[in-house]
């Protein structure tokens, strides 16, 4: 009900662009300095590395792509919907519908199993349920699975997981009912090296094997490598 | 259209954070458990009161204030001012209008108990709750002037059945040193419970109370006056006074009439009260205090819930991140909010099923040490309309205490983005 253009893409999936920013900028008060991003094309199933020194934008970024604050200037269009023209229960629908995000740190809710977790997107959204095959609990269980997360620990509290194991949770979350875009927002940062690289590999595998694009923030640059494209925020000038 | 998610978020987070909740919401029981019981019992203690005396249309003794005669006559609680003389109700008696009347004499007491004397008038007329007669639990109204009749509180707490043998004291201490003993009173019956003052009271007959005080007029026995039981029996035992009157007047519109001419009564300074009136003036002077007691409670159960809303508000911080994952996942601002709501009203409820678990647990635990000790019998009964409100209000007052942290939530929610913290 969002919008002509998604529901005619969850058929066949997308040959046109997930993301797409032309002459973006926001400011979050006047006494912030306004934040100017370079124009992104990102066709579907690709994966863009989002590099920049701290406070450059980056997370701002992220929220503007989850349509959980609105530009200033310019435009954002995820799965060609300008994000702009919807209502805010609208932004929060479609992000429910197809985004899935994983932050740097403190991913679950704490009072949820890991599998609650990873589950709770369906439980938001009718359509992560409908494409998380062939039931949302057996998708789940092979994310899980997939992402190395023991069986003994799916049903224990979340607080019992090692700070690796939980990103792996996250990101399951992120990719369970196949989301066109997931948000990755410096997932890696407090990894280790060795887990990093795990971490890395399998949210890109598995990203591929349902055509999600992956929008992920570091500021290793170590990592760029593996994505389609690169994106660079210039530091802001000093910050009075 | 989600409420079934924000059910199942809420519970399970409240159940995450029992422990910390688990003493606010002790807090909140035992706030709803003071406010209940005392409006129960303020139900109670109206209803126990307002029920002592009924059919009486007027009770007369001498002059005095009317709290006062109600007091010593209903109550048993304090003493008459004076007497009034044995002619005055013969008098009163001769009236047309006057259908019954039943004397009352006070003054003696058995181990702290009122002694009454009356005569048989008393079980014809003398009505309690609805039109209620005081019934004999066992054996027969006295018949003979050195027979009593106890009330059920006297017989239970001496343990005393039909055909036991007790001494009445002089005046009305617990403790009294001059007893009547060699007048015993045989136990002829014993009064079912009525919760009113009559089961706190001995009955004897008017020839009883003037036999056992022949030569006591000076107020203790003088050696040589006294007299034997056979020799009382003698003797004319008409009273000289007594201490008052219960009046029924036969067309109740002239019960003013009558209470104005009783005022006017020349033979001697006399009072005559409406009970009714009476009644509701005592209460009056009661209630106010009762209710001051219910604001005070209620004053404690808001504190409690302000208490609720500052913890939560205070877990609102450790719940930045479960917040921004929620939002992060799809949830609405408003779903954020509701889970406050939903989790204030979940607390409240329990709250106020445990105070209702507690308070019928301290009732039934308590009644009879009240009994016991107080005399008041406080019964376990299905709650009025009045105390579902009391209890109705708790939740919904939590409800809108709740709101507090929810627009909080609501707010910030709206204007936080994808990380943790809120840039400002």
């Amino acid at each position: 009900m969002t919008s002509k253009t998604d529901t005619t893409r969850d058929g066949s999936r997308p040959l046109g662009r997930t993301l797409e920013i032309s002459g973006l900028s926001f400011q979050w008060n006047r006494h912030h300095q306004p934040l100017g991003y370079p124009d992104v094309a990102l066709p579907a199933g690709k994966h863009l590395f989002l590099q920049g020194p701290s406070g450059s934008g980056k997370s701002t970024l992220m929220s503007l792509i989850g349509g959980l604050i609105i530009p200033s200037s310019g435009s954002v269009h995820v799965l060609g919907t300008d994000l702009a023209s919807l209502t805010g229960g609208q932004r929060d629908r479609f992000r429910a519908d197809h985004m899935g995000v994983i932050f740097q740190q403190f991913n679950l809710v704490p009072y949820l199993n890991a599998l609650d977790n990873v589950l709770l997107p369906c439980r938001l959204s009718q359509k992560r349920r409908d494409r998380s095959k062939p039931s949302p609990t057996d998708a789940a269980t092979f994310l899980l699975d997939a992402l190395n997360i023991p069986e003994s620990h799916w049903r224990r509290p979340v607080t019992g997981l090692s700070v690796g194991q939980q990103q792996r949770v996250a990101a399951a979350r992120a990719l369970i009912g196949a989301p066109e875009l997931i948000l990755a927002d410096e997932p890696t940062s407090a990894l280790d090296s060795d887990n990093r690289d795990r971490f890395i590999e399998l949210l890109l595998q598995l990203a591929a094997k349902q055509q999600s694009s992956v929008v992920f923030v570091s500021h290793d640059q170590s990592l760029a490598g593996r994505f389609d494209q690169k994106l660079e925020l210039p530091a802001l000038e000093a910050t009075p | 259209m989600n409420l079934r998610l924000a059910f199942s978020l809420a519970f399970a987070s409240l159940w995450h954070r029992r422990n910390v909740l688990a003493l606010v919401t002790l807090t909140l029981t035992l706030s709803i458990t003071l406010l209940l019981g005392i409006q129960y019992l303020r139900t109670e203690v109206k209803q126990s009161f307002t029920s002592t005396i009924s059919g009486t249309d007027l009770i007369v003794g001498a002059r005095s204030g009317q709290l006062n005669l109600l007091l010593y006559t209903v109550f048993h609680i304090g003493d008459a001012t004076n007497n009034i003389r044995w002619e005055t109700f013969q008098d009163l008696q001769d009236d047309e209008r006057i259908g019954w009347m039943v004397p009352i004499s006070l003054g003696d007491s058995y181990r702290g108990h009122r002694v009454v004397g009356t005569n048989e008038q008393y079980p014809e007329h003398f009505r309690y709750g609805q039109d209620q007669a005081p019934e004999l639990a066992t054996g027969a109204w006295f018949d003979d002037m050195f027979e009593v009749v106890l009330g059920a509180e006297v017989a239970r707490a001496h343990q005393h059945a039909v055909g036991d043998d007790i001494t009445l004291s002089h005046g009305g201490g617990r403790t009294s040193f001059s007893n009547h003993k060699d007048m015993p009173f045989t136990v002829s019956g014993i009064l079912a419970p009525t919760g009113t003052p009559i089961d706190q009271a001995v009955y004897v007959s008017l020839e009883g109370l003037e036999a056992i005080h022949i030569g006591w007029e000076s107020g203790v026995a003088i050696p040589g006056r006294t007299v034997t039981p056979d020799q009382a029996r003698q003797r004319d035992l008409t009273p000289d006074t007594i201490t008052a009157v219960l009046v029924g007047i036969d067309r109740q519109i002239l019960t003013f009439q009558v209470q104005r001419e009783v005022n006017q009564y020349s033979g001697e300074p006399l009072s005559a009260i409406l009970p009714g009136v009476a009644l509701s003036e005592l209460w009056r002077l009661m209630g106010q205090f009762e209710k001051a007691l219910l604001g005070i409670t209620g004053f404690v159960v808001v504190t409690s819930l302000i208490g609720l809303a500052a913890v939560l508000l205070t877990l609102q911080v450790q719940r930045r991140q479960e917040v921004a994952i929620l939002r992060a996942a799809g949830a609405s601002p408003l779903l954020i909010a509701l889970l406050h709501v939903i989790e204030c009203l979940v607390l409240a409820l329990i709250a106020c099923a445990v105070a209702l678990a507690v308070g019928a647990a301290g009732i039934a635990g308590l009644s009879p040490w009240l009994l016991d000790t107080w005399g008041v019998q406080i019964t376990l009964r299905p709650l009025n309309s009045t105390e579902w409100l009391v209890i109705a209000a708790v939740p919904v007052a939590a409800m809108l205490v709740s709101l507090i942290p929810a627009l909080k939530a609501w707010q910030g929610s709206r204007k936080q983005g994808l990380s943790h913290a809120t840039p400002e």
